[in-house]
Formats: structure tokens, C-alpha cells, sequence
């Protein structure tokens, strides 16, 4: 059987009156089904775009120049707009960060619970009402009768991203890609988001990609990571493989500067400088002007070498 | 920390509520018919508070806890509705006069969004140089040179004075933050989220900043966040706060090795960690109640697994159950079942 999403070579670029962007630049992953991929990166690494263009999210003026994604093994890159709305919502589909991104305030929850679930299948409004009840259930709602008659304001943020996570997942989604969707709530919360979120992809078998910035999340969640760096995957593997040898100099100086891994009033291992312009790069490796390690040949582009069986990284100078 | 000599800063039983006053929207509303508000914002109630010379506090809690509302009243933003603050020993209200000035600036403020907290038509030169020209710490001639020293400090080169903001990066403008904090020369920043808004590796670099101006300095902080790790690492000493009040107040490292507190307890497991891997979160249920009717007793007594009748009829003490480790919880009194 093959792998529930495959990406070879995606190349998403933004062209703009300042130049081209190129957001996401040769990004190939996979995904087995029931499992979690974390992909994490800075602001502006393009892990964000690379989860939109997975979606058929992607908006003027950008545009998938190249590579495949091919999920459940078709292809779903060049799909027009009929199809790709076809599929979102039911084979993928996104959690976003702001909840409100995805609830609109003005409708009652079972308003716009229902849509998504009539907007795939044929049945009455009760069996699907009684569909979303189950979704509420899901992700750990108490009382969804309560719930679904009420509006978007009167639900706290923990409990708004809950709903948004149940539309979600309302149609039995194969694929779900989550943007940084814990970032916003308290700890306590985030800790039962991520308890709900581990066990519907067990429950369910649909593959989950989680987007963050935080490689502790990461580090709780996921099967597999998937790090980004200036729109290039620059490293990925096992999470424990790489978590505990990172072979990029990148991976290592991010693990380096989280405080919990420094002696507490000491100096953070830091990384120089800051994350270069997506208008500016060369064909070189994006880190060399931070890194510790770079050398003259660091200035072509990097090849992908497979140092592992299951993980990949881009540098030529990689650490020991 | 100092220890006979009064600390650098105190709040003793500080509260602040929110919405007592109706104002005239409100009067409006309620004249037309409108039914009245639910009753003021309890944002804080009762909190004690101290800071040592030299020391730096982190203040950890979630959303509404009313973290940001102490930070604010130790700053001066916002005026308490109760309770005393102290600066060197003595009463706020002591350091009214002109020639207090200098005091009256030792409490500096920085804020969380880099973006929204520099003036965009102010040019850094400005918006680090104005405060000091105002209060005639230095004269205006030497405004850029003054800047420029300043800027050095926070590690930004002296050419960028007559930049916008907007031509700055997020951990940049962080930077300019502090340097408007620094230059009217303060001894205590109240930092709130000051590194929330950044990337872990700009992240690390500011709290670097923090860790050697505080050196260099001499400068004691209260470190607000709601980031354990970041507390841990920038923190003397830890306190706890949940729905107004503190719950939890102990040395950093007691505090994390031998969390008292239920609520500090699920709050030190709840952290994702890197060495925790494809963990079973365990989390702790129910939502943060509203600070407009918090639940009588103990706050926290609805989410809290070990509550008991006590716990929802009586508000629980601070007291010290190890030497410097302040605690909130009945359970410290029953005998451990």
C-alpha cells in the first residue's frame, strides 16, 4: 500500500513586484497513515505555505511552480477548483491557529457544522446534526446539545479551537494538517489539545501534520520531523533521531537555544544573526551566513544525502 | 536578595478591580433598558509581593490570571484599588515631587508586541531619545550620542538612529524596547511576555541580552511570562499566579524540583519538554474560570484533582511549608491521606 501523502519537489513561490518569493523551495516528504509528522521552522521558513499548498490554499500571487503531491496515491497538484473543493473538508483538511480563521462569528456552531458535513454528503440535516454531536464528543466537549445552539463568542479559546478541530474532523478526514494550533492557548489547555489530538489520529488512522515553531511539541507529539529552514527542508527523520543527533548545524543550534536545555542564568547558546530575506537567496545553503561550520563549498547548493535510512538532510558540512 | 534592609520593591495585599465605575456607555445602556454588567473584574485580590535589589522574579500563570495587571501597577501604568506599593521601603506616593524624578523612573516597562509598542512614525533616535531630554537627564544636544551609547549597549549599531521601526526586524524592534527602557537609566524593568512575540533562536538572543544587562547593570527584573521554560531560566525566584491571586511562591530551582501547589504541579508536567517523547498527555480538565465570578474557596478547586469540602468553602493561606517556599493549599494542613 502506498504512503497516505507523498510530496516530491514542491516548489511554492510568490511573485511579487519586489521579486520572487520562493516561499517553499524543493520540499518532499511523507506520510504513513495514523501517524504524525512535525514540521517545524522559524517565521517566513515556509511551513505554513508548504501546509496551504497542500490544501490547494495557496493564493495569487502565488502558485505551485513545480513538483507532485499525490495523497492515497493520485495525484492532487494540478486539480482545478471544483475538485480541490471537493476534497477539502473531506479527504484533508486544516486547523489554523486563530480558530476564528475557521468559525464564522455570526452563524450558531451547528449552522456551520452542519454545511461542512451536507457539503460532502447526502443526508438528512438530523443524521448530520447527529454527526456533529459526535465530533463535539470527540474532541472532548461536554453537553454538545448545549453547544451546538450556541454562537462562537460565547465559547473560550480553548473550547473555540476544540470546535474548529471537530469540523475538522467532522467528514473522517484521511489527512489533517494542524498550523500551529496549540500557539495561542494556555498551557493547561494546550496540554488537553494535544491529548485529544494524539488520540483521535490513533482512534481514526488519519495522518496528521503538525505545524510549530516549538520542537518540544514536536518532541511530545510526533513520529517523524520534518525541519524548515528559508522554504528548504533542511533535515528530517525519526523524532528521536533527530532530536538526539541532529546531523544540520541548524537543528542543533535551535535544540541549543531552548532555555530548558541550558543551566538556568547562564547564557543561551545562541544562533548569530537572523533568518535572511526569501527575496535575496541564492542557490547556497541559507544558513552558511549563520553557521558556525560553513566552508566555501557551502555556497552551491546543498544535495540532499540520506545519512540514515529514514533521514534526510541538506549540508555538506554536517555535524559529526 | 537583601534580607534586613527593606527590598527594592514591595506590594502588600494589592488588589485591582476593573468595570466598579460604570462609565457612560454603560449609563446609557442601562438607562435604555440594558440589564447590569455582571459585576467588576476581580483582576487581582490581595497580592504580596517583593523584589531584592539585584533580583530577578518570574511571574508565571496563564491567561487572566492577572499577571499583566501586577506588572502594570508595579510599573505605574495602572493605579491599584487597594493595597500599598513601596519602592526602597517607602510608599509610591512618596516620590510625587520634582526632584523624585529620578526614583520615579527607576521602574521601567517592557512590553510584550515589538510592533505595537514603537511609535511607526518615530524614528529610533526619538523613540529611545525622548524620554531622557523630557526628564533632563541629558541635554538635547546630546541626544544621538546619548542613543548611540544606548544602542551599543543593546547590541545595535549607532548607524541605525534615524531608522523607522518598521525597517526593523521583530527581535530588533525588542531591542529598541529595551533601549527606550534603558535610557532614562532605571534599577527594576517589569518585562511582560518580553520574548513571547520572538523566535526560539531570536528568543534566545534577547534573553541573553536580559541575562548580561542585568550583569552589567545591576538591574533586578520581574519577569513576567507564561513560559516555564523561560522563567527557569531568567528567574531567582518563582511566583505562581491563578485567577488574582498567588498561589505559589518559592526559589526557582525548589520550586520546579518540589512544586507544592496542585495547580504549579500540573503546570510543571503540562510543559512539553524535548525529552519527553510520543508522551500520554495527562491533562488537567476543565477550562480557566472567569475572573468576573471566580469560584468561592479556593480558586482553583474546580479543575484540582485533590480538592476536598474545605477547598470550596474557604480561600487557602500562603504559608511556608519549606524555608522561602510559599504555598496556597489546604492539603499542606490534613494530614497526607
Amino acid at each position: 500500500m502506498s504512503a497516505l501523502l507523498e510530496v516530491e519537489g514542491l516548489r511554492t513561490h510568490f511573485f511579487t513586484r519586489a521579486g520572487v518569493v520562493k516561499a517553499v523551495d524543493d520540499v518532499s516528504l511523507s506520510l504513513e497513515r495514523g501517524k504524525v509528522l512535525g514540521l517545524v521552522g522559524e517565521s517566513g521558513s515556509g511551513k505554513s505555505v508548504t501546509g496551504y499548498s497542500l490544501m490547494g490554499l495557496v493564493d495569487e500571487p502565488g502558485r505551485i511552480v513545480s513538483g507532485a503531491i499525490r495523497l492515497e496515491g493520485r495525484d492532487i497538484t494540478a486539480l482545478d477548483a471544483e475538485a480541490w473543493r471537493k476534497l477539502r473538508g473531506s479527504r484533508v483538511s486544516m486547523i489554523f491557529q486563530d480558530p476564528m480563521m475557521t468559525l464564522n462569528p455570526v452563524l450558531r456552531i451547528d449552522t456551520q457544522m452542519v454545511e461542512a458535513v451536507l457539503a460532502h454528503h447526502a443526508v438528512s440535516r438530523a443524521a448530520a446534526l447527529e454527526r456533529c454531536r459526535e465530533a463535539l464528543v470527540r474532541v472532548g466537549i461536554a453537553s454538545p446539545d448545549e453547544r451546538l445552539r450556541a454562537y462562537p463568542h460565547q465559547f473560550s479559546g480553548g473550547m473555540r479551537q476544540r470546535v474548529a478541530i471537530a469540523i475538522a474532523l467532522v467528514n473522517r478526514p484521511a489527512l489533517v494538517i494542524a498550523d500551529e494550533p496549540t500557539t495561542a492557548l494556555d498551557v493547561t489547555i494546550q496540554g488537553q489539545i494535544l491529548f485529544e489530538m494524539q488520540k483521535l489520529c490513533r482512534e481514526t488512522g488519519a495522518g496528521l501534520i503538525w505545524i510549530t515553531h516549538d520542537l518540544s511539541v514536536i518532541a511530545g507529539l510526533a513520529d517523524d520531523v520534518c525541519v524548515m529552514y528559508a522554504g528548504r527542508i533542511v533535515e528530517s527523520g525519526p523524532v528521536d533521531e533527530i532530536l538526539d543527533h541532529p546531523l544540520h548545524p541548524y537543528t542543533r543550534g535551535l535544540l541549543d537555544s531552548i532555555p530548558s536545555r541550558n543551566v538556568p542564568g547562564r547564557p543561551l547558546a545562541q544562533i548569530p544573526g537572523m533568518t535572511p530575506s526569501l527575496l535575496a537567496l541564492d542557490a547556497g545553503c541559507a544558513f552558511r551566513e549563520r553557521c558556525a561550520r560553513s566552508r566555501e563549498d557551502c555556497r552551491a547548493a546543498p544535495a540532499t544525502s540520506r545519512p540514515a535510512a529514514a533521514r534526510s538532510l541538506r549540508c555538506v558540512n554536517p555535524l559529526p | 536578595m537583601s534580607t534586613a534592609a527593606a527590598p527594592l520593591l514591595e506590594l502588600r495585599h494589592v488588589s485591582k478591580r476593573f468595570g466598579e465605575r460604570a462609565g457612560l456607555t454603560d449609563r446609557l445602556a442601562r438607562a435604555l433598558g440594558a440589564r447590569a454588567p455582571a459585576g467588576p473584574v476581580r483582576a487581582l485580590d490581595d497580592v504580596s509581593l517583593a523584589v531584592g535589589a539585584r533580583e530577578v522574579v518570574g511571574l508565571v500563570g496563564e491567561s487572566g490570571c492577572g499577571k499583566s495587571t501586577l506588572g502594570r501597577i508595579v510599573a505605574r501604568v495602572i493605579e491599584p484599588s487597594g493595597g500599598e506599593r513601596y519602592w526602597k521601603g517607602r510608599p509610591y506616593a512618596r516620590y510625587e515631587s520634582r526632584e523624585a524624578r529620578p526614583e520615579r523612573l527607576a521602574v521601567q516597562m517592557i512590553f510584550q508586541d515589538p510592533f505595537a509598542s514603537l511609535n511607526p512614525r518615530m524614528r529610533v533616535a526619538d523613540i529611545v531619545g525622548e524620554a531622557p531630554v523630557v526628564h533632563g537627564l541629558i541635554a538635547r544636544a546630546d541626544r544621538d550620542a546619548y542613543v548611540a551609547e544606548i544602542l551599543g549597549r543593546v547590541g545595535m549599531d549607532a548607524s541605525l538612529l534615524r531608522r523607522f521601526p518598521h525597517q526593523f526586524s521583530g527581535g530588533q524592534r525588542s531591542r529598541i524596547g529595551i533601549a527606550r527602557a534603558l535610557a532614562v537609566r532605571p534599577a527594576f524593568l517589569v518585562c511582560d511576555e518580553a520574548v513571547a512575540a520572538l523566535d526560539v533562536s531570536i528568543q534566545a538572543q534577547v534573553l541573553n541580552l536580559f541575562i548580561r544587562l542585568r550583569e552589567e547593570l545591576g538591574l533586578a527584573y520581574l519577569f513576567i511570562s507564561h513560559d516555564l521554560g523561560v522563567i527557569r531560566h531568567v528567574s531567582d525566584r518563582v511566583v505562581v499566579m491563578y485567577l488574582g491571586r498567588v498561589v505559589e511562591s518559592a526559589p526557582t530551582a525548589e520550586i520546579y524540583a518540589r512544586p507544592n501547589h496542585p495547580y504549579t504541579e500540573a503546570l510543571v508536567m503540562e510543559v512539553p519538554r524535548i525529552d519527553a517523547r510520543r508522551r500520554r498527555y495527562v491533562p488537567i480538565r476543565g477550562e480557566i474560570p472567569s475572573p468576573i465570578a471566580p469560584p468561592p474557596g479556593c480558586h482553583f478547586h474546580p479543575r484540582c484533582p485533590k480538592a476536598f469540602a474545605r477547598c470550596r468553602e474557604e480561600a487557602p493561606r500562603l504559608r511556608e511549608v519549606a524555608p522561602g517556599h510559599l504555598s496556597a493549599c489546604h492539603l499542606n494542613d490534613e494530614p497526607s491521606p
